[in-house]
Order: C-alpha cells, then structure tokens, then sequence
C-alpha cells in the first residue's frame, strides 16, 4: 500500500507530439505557460497524463504545472465541448444586458455555465472583459469576437456551429 | 523616549529608524519585524516562519510607515534610515483584527476538535488580538480530509492558506507535492491532480505538520490502536522508543527544550501497562554493524560506491520516487526500527516462548513516515507485520497526558531485557551525522584493530547542510558526505549520479537536523529548538558507559545464539532489505 | 459645440485608420521608426531618460509612475541582463486602446520598446499580451518579423552596435497579470501572483533582474516624443499630467469608442460632445472612470477633469481610461455588484485580505442589494472596503473597493434605502 499510481504510458504518438511543442520551447526560460497554451490546442484540455508528461519533459514538478493549469482561466485539466462559448460578464456587457445574452444561450443550449451539452458541441462559460466593449453585449466563440448580441443573434450564431457539425456528418 | 544603540560594523549602511516611538538603528535592509523586536516589540505573525523566507502574504504584520497610505507587512518591509513605523495605531489593529476574522471566517475553526487546540497560531492571534466575536458570517464548503496516507491527514477546511508548507515541500524537502492549486477564494493548497497524497510522491516527512500554524495537516493518530491492545489481556504488549524521543518527549509535556528523559520515559510506558520497555538504540547499534560490514564489503569487494545509510524511511521513498536508478547505492540494511521489529516477532518470541501472532509491537518515534515505513510490503520479515503501530513523540505526549501523568515527576526506571541495552553510538542515531559518527567509531576499530583516539567526529556534527570528512583507516582513506533535510540529500544525489562525487559513504537524514527535527517531534520544532535537541543527543551520547555499538554486551550475544554473524543468512533473511521503484508525480 | 477633430489629439493613434498595420513599409513612410534610428545613432541612453523625464509622460497603466524616472532606475540599477516588458494585458473592463493600438499601429509600440531598451541597457523585450486578444498577438508577432527583417530588431539595429530583440508572451486568462509583478510571474511560466514590493521591478524584476514594464498606450508615446521633443509633449494636457489620454466609452453612450484626447479634458466633453450624450432619451446617472476598479462619478461631477490629479481629488483614479456610461434607468448597485462579482472571480487569491476581502465585498453588496442587509452589514461593507484599499499586498485588491467606496460617497441613498427596513428596496 501506499505506492502511488504508476501513470500510464502514453501512446508513442501522443508523446511524440509533446516532444514537438516542449522541444520547440526548451531555449525559451519560463516557457511553460506557452507550452501549456499549446498542448490544450492539440488535446483539447491538459489530462493528468499530459501533465505529468510535460513535467518529466520539463524536469518541473507536476505540482507546479498542475499549479499553473488551474490557475488560468483559458487553461482547462478538465475536458470540454468542442466549442467554447465565453460570454462577457464585465462592466459594459453587463449594462447592455449580458445576462440576458447567457440566459438565452442557456434557454438555446439547455446547459448551465461551466457546462458541456450532452453531443459534446458547446461548453459553456463566462468571462471577463473581451476588449469589445463599443459592442458590447459580447462573447467569444473559441477564437473568434461577436458582438452587439442580441437573443436572435445569438441563436443565429450558435445554430451555424451546429450546422458546421451536421454538415460534416453527413 | 529611550534610545538602542547596536554596536554597528564599521562597512555596513545603517538605518535609524522609530517604532512606536523608540529609536533603533540597524543594518539597513533589515526588515521592520526584526527592527522591531529589538526594541521589545513583537510584531504578530502568522504566514512568516523563522525558518522560511518571509511572504508577506497573511497581512497580519501589517504596520503604518508615516507618508505612506498604504500598510505594508513588516515581515518583508525593509526599513530606511529616518523612517517612521507604527505597529499599534487604531487602523493597523483593525486591519489585524480584519485579516483574522477573514481566516476564521471560512472554513472549519472549531477548536476543542482541532490537533492543535492550544498550539494553534490562529488561535492564540485571535485571542491576542482580542478577537471576542466575528464580523463575518461563517462560510463553510465542505471538503473531505484526506486520509489516505499512514502518516499524514490533510483537512483542507482549516487550510488558512498561509503556504508555509509549500515552502517546506518545494524548497527545504524537495518533495514537490504540496503546492498552490486553483486561484483566489478556490485556492487550496494539495497535491497535483486532484490526487491524495498516497497517490503522489509524498515522503511522509510531516515537515509541513510542523510548519503548518493550524490543525490543517496533521499525523495520523495511532493512539486508539494502542490504546485497544493495551487492554487485550491476550495481547504481549511490547515498545520501543526511538533515540530522539528521550530528548524531546519532556517538550512535548512541558518541560523545557532539549530535557533528558530516558529513565521518565520508560517509567511512563511501564505505567500505561506496556509489557516490555525497549530501546531502538539497542537495534541501532546492531544496525551500525550490519552496515559498518556492508561498506566494508563493498569496500573489499568493488560494489556500488558510495553507499548511503538507509534508516529514514522518508529518505527512502523520496530516493525510490526520485532517483530509483540510485536503488543500488542504498545500504541493504532495515531501520533500526525494523530491525527491532524483526527481532521482536522472532528471536525474542522463540527465546520467550511467545506465539509471534500475539505480540503487539509499538514503536515510538519522532518520525512520521515510520508509520508508512512499518505497513511496507518487505517489513513482514516475522510473518506478521513485524511492527504493528508506531506512534510520533506528539502521540505518546497525548497518551500520557490523556492518563493523567505527572511526566515531570516521574522516576527513572530502566530499559528491559534483552533489547534495553545500548550504546552512545545508538542514541547519536538522532541527530544528523550521528549515523555516519556511529558507523566510523566501529569500522575504524574493526578495520585498524585500533582503539580510536577521540570518539568524537566533529566534521560530521553541526546543523550545515552537507558535511564532508575524510578518514584514514590504517592507509586507506575514505571519504564520507552527511546530509540532512532532503533539498540537501537531492544535491548530494545529483553529484552521485554524476559519478565524480568521490564519496565512499554517505549518511542522509530526511529531516533538517535528522530525528531530532522529525515530522513527529512537539511543535514548534525550530533551528532553534533543533539545535537544543541536537546538544541533548551528544550529551546522552557523552553520559553513557558504553559508546562503540560493536562494545555492546547484547549485541555480542545476539550474534552468537542467533544471527551469527554480520550479513550472515539470518541477518540477511531479517535484517535487510530491498528497495522499490516509484513514479515521480 | 466643437468638432470632435478640435477635441480630439492623436498621438497614440497618430496611425490608427491611416496606415496599413500589416505593413512596415506604410509605419516607416509615415515616418516611423526614424525615432529609433535617432536614438541609437545620434543618442546617449541618458539623454533618451531625460527627454522621456522632461515630457513629463507618465505610466498610461493606471499607477501614472513617470516613465523617464522608472527608466532612469532601471539604467542605475545593478544587474545583467536587464529587460524590458510590454504590458499588453489589457484586462481592465470597459478598455480596449491597447487592442486598438496593437491592431492598428503595432510599430509604434515595438518602436517604443526598442527605444526604452536603449535608454535602460536592455537587450531583450517582452511582449506579454492576454491570451484573449488573438488578433493581437499574431498581428504583433507579424510585426516583429517585419521589424527584425528591416533592421530594427535583432542585431546592430540601424547600422549601430545596439541589438535588442522582442519575444511575444501570451497570457491564459487572468486579470491579474495586468500587475506588474503577476504579470512577471507568468512570464517565468509560474502561476500569476503578485510579488511584494520592495524589491520593486527596476531593481529585482524578470528573474531577479532590473526590469521596466510599460504600458502598450505609453510605449506607444515615446517615438513622438523623440521625434518632437520634451517641450512639445508638455505643451499638450496639464502641467503635471502631459500629453493625451485614450479613453473607450461604453455603456449608454449614443457614440461608443475610443477617442484620444489631452489630458484635463473634462468628462462632460467625453460623454456629451465626442460621445454624443446619453442614447433614448435618458439622463446621465454616473460613469465609471477608469475600469472596475474605478470610481463611480455622479452627474454634478461632470466637469471634472480627466487627469491622475483631478480625479483622485473626488476619490476617482484615472485607471485605464474606460468610461463606462451608465443612464438613470439602471440601478447603480447593480453595477457595483458586477464589478464586485468580477474582483471575486481575479483575485489572485496569495493574500487574505484580497482573497477573502473581494468575496465578502461581493456577498455584502449582493445582500445588501437584494434588500436583506442591516446597517451593520453597511458599516462592515464600509470598514472592510477602507482597509482593503491600504492592506491588500497588490493594486488588485487596493482597487477593488473603489466602486463601493465612491458609489458610498455619492450614491450613499442607493444603499441606504437598502439597508434594514427603512423603505422598501427601489426595483427589488
């Protein structure tokens, strides 16, 4: 007893990926938080496997990186949908009615913040200030910036990320 | 006004400055708490530690600097020359007070529950501070503790956030478990992953229990185990107590830093109705034969070099965790501990005609990973679990307190038969260097047949991260290293796995001073009561008759009715050991 | 009423609209980077501080440190190497001129960076820009191709034996890298807490080493500034706060966006003639200066001027320039509760009067809005805010109570008639 979980190998692939992203970085001191931002854009969000991984590569403590990765909003050890809904809870976005804008993606959605929908397309959070502000209300679907949203608008928006999907299904 | 003169050093930049009124010139960089007690003031504290760099992050030191709006914690200010400090004004007491309520109003405070009631630093700042009620309502998330390690409990309810132990785990141990997670109100200080900390690299040293200033990491308490064999009439009740017990044991029930109380302790156990009293020093010189004749042999024979002692059991999880591919340097030798526990279930059973499933074997010692080292798989050598329960100083401090007695009066008594007798040699086993000063009192005798000119090894003695010696063993020299506290064994270790260290023999204790500075040792265990601690061992060392293991009467006799001889089959089947990989997380 | 190209003075955004912000061929035709070549040929580092110190520029952040002073420290300060940072961490609610900036004129601040190197004895810059602004950051890192291939970044810079070299940062989602020494701590790739000053970033900053960290909107000065000298820059704002201000209006404003200005412009100017006064008929109510860390200002302050000095005169601070307008139909503690809601949620959560401090703001405004708070809660409300903004270890948490403490001040009835059972709460 007492041993702690052996971590399981990563399949050659996976590890070969990380080797790319650290050994991208390693001349770069303090790099950790570009590689983190990295590695979640391949994975999605930062497992315990990926974190040990990156750690042993680093020759840092997974305490550390684990310290690191809850710390930041935009990193994630959790998974999540496939698109990242962040809408603006800040100043201006509040005053021009935010919080109608994520009743209605949560009306749209049937989920909560901090919740993923059930196909896996959407994750659902909130955020501070996006730096739009003259169109405020506003939110960030993954990278990109909308704004003066409306409860259509944001219908609008969300369906031509699910019609994306279905398009590629079929 | 009265004015304290230092006597300056000629080179060194002064600053006069006033506190509360007072005048006091110092070395300028000094910080304003330190400025301040020597004018008589203590400033209070909660996240600074005399042995850990300041943070400045609890807010309770804050003091107003005239011209300045805003307060600043006094444990990292720096003073200037002409500067003006007050450390009592009306605002900085309610910013104190304020940063109080705020710890105690979140999470469990409940204190006549608490591991530390009356040794908890919050409490005794609420009630310096006057604190009588609280502004704040009480906000409680329940979290659960963390038990799965044998030795340490994580309550992360009484968490204050202070990061002490952070500081303990990262820097001073290396450990790298405990570290901040999360970010404003959900930080929580844990182990990576979400994980406990058996599932993490955790060495079980309990520093972080002896840095942390409330009951949100303790050891895990044994005592109700012990407590229930001692009432089992069928049950053989046997203990035995660690070098470092005997001169802390009396700290722990008040009496003062570094007391000897050898003949109290065993009078104490006697009194809780142990069967038999023994002494682990007996098996720590027995442990300084074993191993004084592995060196050798690998000395005679090319093995791995240098080898390194063995007998702190978080030293050697932390090696198994981080430098598994050094497993082989490792001295093969059991902890006194286990040795003694091997023993006890066999050679003692056989000669008292006891049934091994009946003894209840207890050791006490100033050690938390002791508990993880006794569960391990390899310290079954009897069969059974060779030792059923160990307790930490802190523990049997309770215990005799929970039964009423008077340790300061109690009498001496002696050790029993045949485990009882030791030597200086053993109880030097307690502080850092004492293993290896142990070790070269018996291999120069055996090696040169000669009677040692002075027993005292003062290159290996003393608080300093890594000591070096070189000794001549009738031409040959050898050459050893003594670390202790595990950033310094991690240096040590890298110079190994370099291969160029020269050493032939290294002694690592995992605990800054070694034993006497142990996770299971009373609180507070400081420098400053580590260094008593450490006087007291030589001093036990120094008051005994015999003080060369190899001149102990019983260990002679051990040998020839049961082990025979040194590395001998018996003593390999009992007394040694091997040593397992670990994943780093 | 004046034309807003009377108010208007464009320095920062000298090139903003103008110029084509993928080209280096359109900055250097617009005269861009001829300050650089200056001050690494025609320049000594100390006369490149005493004419920053001269213009009288201060930090565009929000502290408004004088940059020729925080230059000049960081050039006596033992150390090697020293660096230089670009705070483009733009996080502050209701501010986008960095963003702005960046994506219309990112030579200017890369300029400014090389010229601050320069003056400092800098050979290596930092970028750090918040991990939202994705544009930003790759049109920066674009720009700092362009300028290394041109000869203004990497090695001898215009033909002198001056090399400096930038690398971009990203953040990953926290306001409190917009503080300097957080912002220090994420670059080494820790978690983003702030440090204790002293030592301050001059002295001990990147790595133990002296550091200058400088806001995107004041780099963004500094190449005007060396090209029309100190006199020039003082003649534009008031005596001790020089230059222009970029301030973003947003709210209920009828024209939103980001107009640069001099300095001492009154509020009145900003919201009523460059933005166009309050939109659907309502009546101006009060507008946040300076972020969520900002003070709220009531109607009869209107004509105060927008400068560190004025605004701190009514409790306010200058902040980042945000102006955020909020109109009679909305409920002033309801904007204080978001902002409270927000220093919650960023609060670095290192020191407990900050970390426990905002999230008891947050629940005391949310009681007392709701109507359920006595006048007790009130006081504590009060207390706490005070000692909050002289105890927290970092600006953070010193901020954090400022929309309470003026919203105290001036809209002291809006909790008033919240608190115990004085009158029924107004829109419950």
């Amino acid at each position: 007893m007492g041993c702690c979980k052996e971590a399981p190998a990563l399949s050659a692939e996976v590890d070969r990926q990380l080797d790319e992203v650290v050994g991208k970085h390693k001349d770069q001191p303090g790099a950790l938080l570009e590689i983190l931002h990295e590695v979640q854009r391949i994975f999605g969000y930062l497992s315990d496997d990926v974190l040990i991984a990156v750690s042993k590569k680093l020759g840092i403590r997974t305490s550390e990186a684990y310290g690191v990765a809850t710390f930041y909003s935009l990193l994630s050890t959790k998974p999540k949908g496939k698109n990242i809904i962040r809408v603006c809870v800040s100043g201006p976005c509040h005053v021009m009615g935010s919080d109608t804008i994520l009743q209605s993606i949560e009306d749209e959605l049937q989920i909560g913040v901090g919740e993923t929908t059930s196909d896996g397309l959407f994750t659902l959070e909130t955020t501070s200030c996006l730096g739009v502000c003259s169109d405020a209300p506003a939110m960030m679907i993954n990278d990109k910036v909308y704004g003066n949203l409306t409860k259509e608008k944001v219908r609008m928006i969300l369906r031509s990320y699910a019609e994306v999907k279905e398009a590629s299904v079929s | 006004m009265s004015a304290v003169q230092l006597k300056p050093e000629p080179e060194v930049a002064l600053a006069t400055v006033t506190i509360d009124g007072q005048k006091v010139t110092v070395e300028e960089g000094t910080t304003i708490l330190e400025a301040a007690k020597r004018v008589g003031i203590t400033i209070p504290t909660l996240c600074y530690h005399p042995d850990l760099p300041p943070q400045g992050i609890c807010r309770v030191c804050v003091v107003e600097i005239e011209g300045s709006f805003l307060l600043q914690a006094a444990c990292t200010y720096p003073v200037r020359d002409g500067m003006v400090v007050k450390t009592n004004s009306p605002l900085v007491r309610e910013a104190r007070r304020m940063a109080v309520e705020l710890m105690l109003a979140r999470g469990d405070h409940n204190c006549p529950t608490c591991s530390r009631n009356q040794k908890c630093e919050l409490q005794k700042l609420a009630e310096s501070l006057g604190i009588r009620e609280n502004r704040f309502e009480v906000v409680r998330v329940p979290q659960p503790k963390d038990t799965s390690s044998p030795s340490i409990v994580r309550d992360p309810e009484k968490c204050i956030l202070c990061r002490r132990c952070v500081a303990v785990c990262q820097e001073v141990q290396t450990a790298g478990v405990l570290f901040p997670t999360g970010r404003g109100v959900h930080t929580e200080i844990a182990p990576p992953l979400g994980r406990d900390l058996a599932e993490v690299a955790c060495v079980n040293c309990g520093q972080c229990i002896l840095a942390c200033p409330v009951g949100a990491i303790y050891e895990k308490d044994d005592t109700d185990k012990v407590w229930e064999a001692l009432a089992d009439p069928t049950k053989h009740v046997i203990v035995q107590t660690a070098p470092a017990v005997r001169v802390s044991l009396g700290e722990e029930l008040g009496m003062p830093t570094g007391s000897i109380t050898t003949g109290k302790l065993v009078s104490a156990l006697r009194r809780m109705g142990f069967d038999k009293v023994f002494d682990t020093d007996f098996t720590a010189d027995l442990t300084i034969i074993e191993e004084g004749h592995e060196l050798l042999h690998r000395l005679k024979t090319g093995g791995t070099l240098p080898m390194v002692t063995s007998c702190s059991p978080g030293w050697i999880k932390f090696i198994e965790h981080n430098f598994p591919e050094l497993l082989d340097h490792l001295s093969t030798c059991k902890s006194p501990q286990q040795m003694f526990g091997a023993l006890a279930k066999t050679y003692y059973a056989k000669k008292t005609g006891i049934d091994p499933k009946d003894i209840f074997s207890v050791s006490i010692m100033p050690c938390t990973a002791k508990k993880f080292e006794c569960t391990r798989e390899e310290m079954r050598a009897s069969e059974y679990q060779d030792v059923d329960v160990v307790l930490t100083t802190r523990e049997l401090g309770r215990m005799i307190r929970e039964m009423g007695l008077d340790f300061p009066s109690l009498p001496d008594s002696e050790y029993d038969d045949p485990f009882g007798i030791s030597t200086g040699a053993g109880v030097i086993f307690g502080a850092t260097g004492g293993v290896m000063e142990a070790a070269l009192r018996t291999v120069y005798e055996v090696v040169t047949g000669k009677e040692l000119p002075s027993l005292d090894f003062h290159p290996v003695r003393g608080l300093e991260g890594i000591k070096e010696a070189e000794v001549d063993l009738d031409g040959t020299k050898v050459k050893v290293a003594v670390a202790h506290g595990l950033s310094n064994a991690r240096a040590l270790m890298e110079r190994v796995k370099k291969g160029d260290s020269g050493y032939h023999f290294i002694e690592v204790m995992c605990c800054p001073g070694g034993c006497i500075g142990g996770g299971g040792q009373p609180i507070p265990t400081t420098l400053e009561t580590r260094r008593k601690r450490v006087e007291s061992i030589y001093q036990a060392d120094k008051e005994l008759p015999l003080r060369k293991s190899h001149d102990n009467p019983a260990i002679k006799k051990l040998y020839e009715d049961f082990l025979k001889e040194p590395l001998g089959e018996m003593s390999h089947e009992l007394l040694h050991t091997h040593y397992v990989r670990r994943p780093l997380v | 009423m004046t034309s807003s190209a009377q108010i208007e003075k464009r320095i920062v955004l000298r090139n903003y609209g103008k110029i084509d912000p993928n080209s280096i061929d359109d900055y250097v035709k617009a005269g861009g980077y001829s300050a650089l070549k200056r001050a690494v040929t025609q320049m000594q580092p100390a006369e490149i501080i005493k004419t920053v110190k001269d213009s009288g520029l201060r930090g565009r952040g929000g502290a408004g440190f004088p940059t020729g002073l925080k230059w000049e420290f960081a050039a006596k300060a033992q150390g090697s190497p020293k660096y230089i940072i670009c705070n483009a961490d733009e996080g502050e609610p209701g501010t986008y001129k960095d963003r702005l900036i960046l994506e219309g004129d990112p030579h200017s601040v890369i300029e400014g960076m090389a010229i601050a190197a320069r003056a400092i004895g800098a050979s290596k810059g930092f970028f750090y820009i918040r991990g939202e602004y994705v544009k930003p950051i790759e049109m920066v890192k674009k720009a700092i191709e362009q300028a290394r291939a041109a000869g203004f970044l990497g090695k001898r810079i215009a033909g002198s034996d001056f090399e400096f070299d930038i690398e971009v940062r990203s953040g990953a989602g926290a306001y409190v890298c917009g503080e300097e020494t957080a912002l220090m701590e994420s670059i080494e790739g820790k978690r983003g807490e702030s440090r204790v000053k002293p030592p301050y970033p001059t002295d001990e900053g990147l790595w133990g080493k002296p550091t200058v960290i400088n806001n995107v909107e004041t780099l963004a000065n500094i190449a005007p500034i060396i090209e029309n000298g100190a006199e020039w820059f003082r003649a534009i704002g008031t005596p001790k706060c020089t230059g222009t201000k970029v301030f973003t209006l947003s709210g209920d404003v009828v024209n939103k966006g980001a107009f640069e200005v001099p300095m001492g412009t009154t509020l009145r100017t900003l919201v009523f003639e460059l933005g166009g006064g309050i939109p659907n008929g309502k009546e101006f109510l009060m507008a946040q200066v300076g972020g969520s860390a900002g003070g709220c200002l009531p109607a009869s302050l209107l004509d105060v001027r927008l400068d560190l000095e004025s605004l701190r005169e009514v409790d306010g601070s200058l902040g980042s320039g945000a102006l955020l307008i909020v109109d009679d139909s909305r409920s002033v503690l309801d904007v204080v509760r978001s902002c409270m809601k927000f220093f919650e949620h960023e609060s670095c959560g290192k020191c407990t009067l900050c970390r426990e401090g905002t999230a008891r703001l947050a629940r005391l405004v949310d009681k007392i809005a709701e109507g359920q708070a006595n006048t007790e809660d009130l006081k504590l409300l009060e207390r706490l805010s005070r000692i909050m903004e002289r105890t927290c270890l970092c600006g953070l948490g010193q901020a954090a109570p400022k929309p309470i403490l003026t919203t105290l001040k001036y809209f002291k009835d809006e909790y008033l008639i919240r608190v115990s059972d004085q009158a029924t709460p107004k829109g419950a």
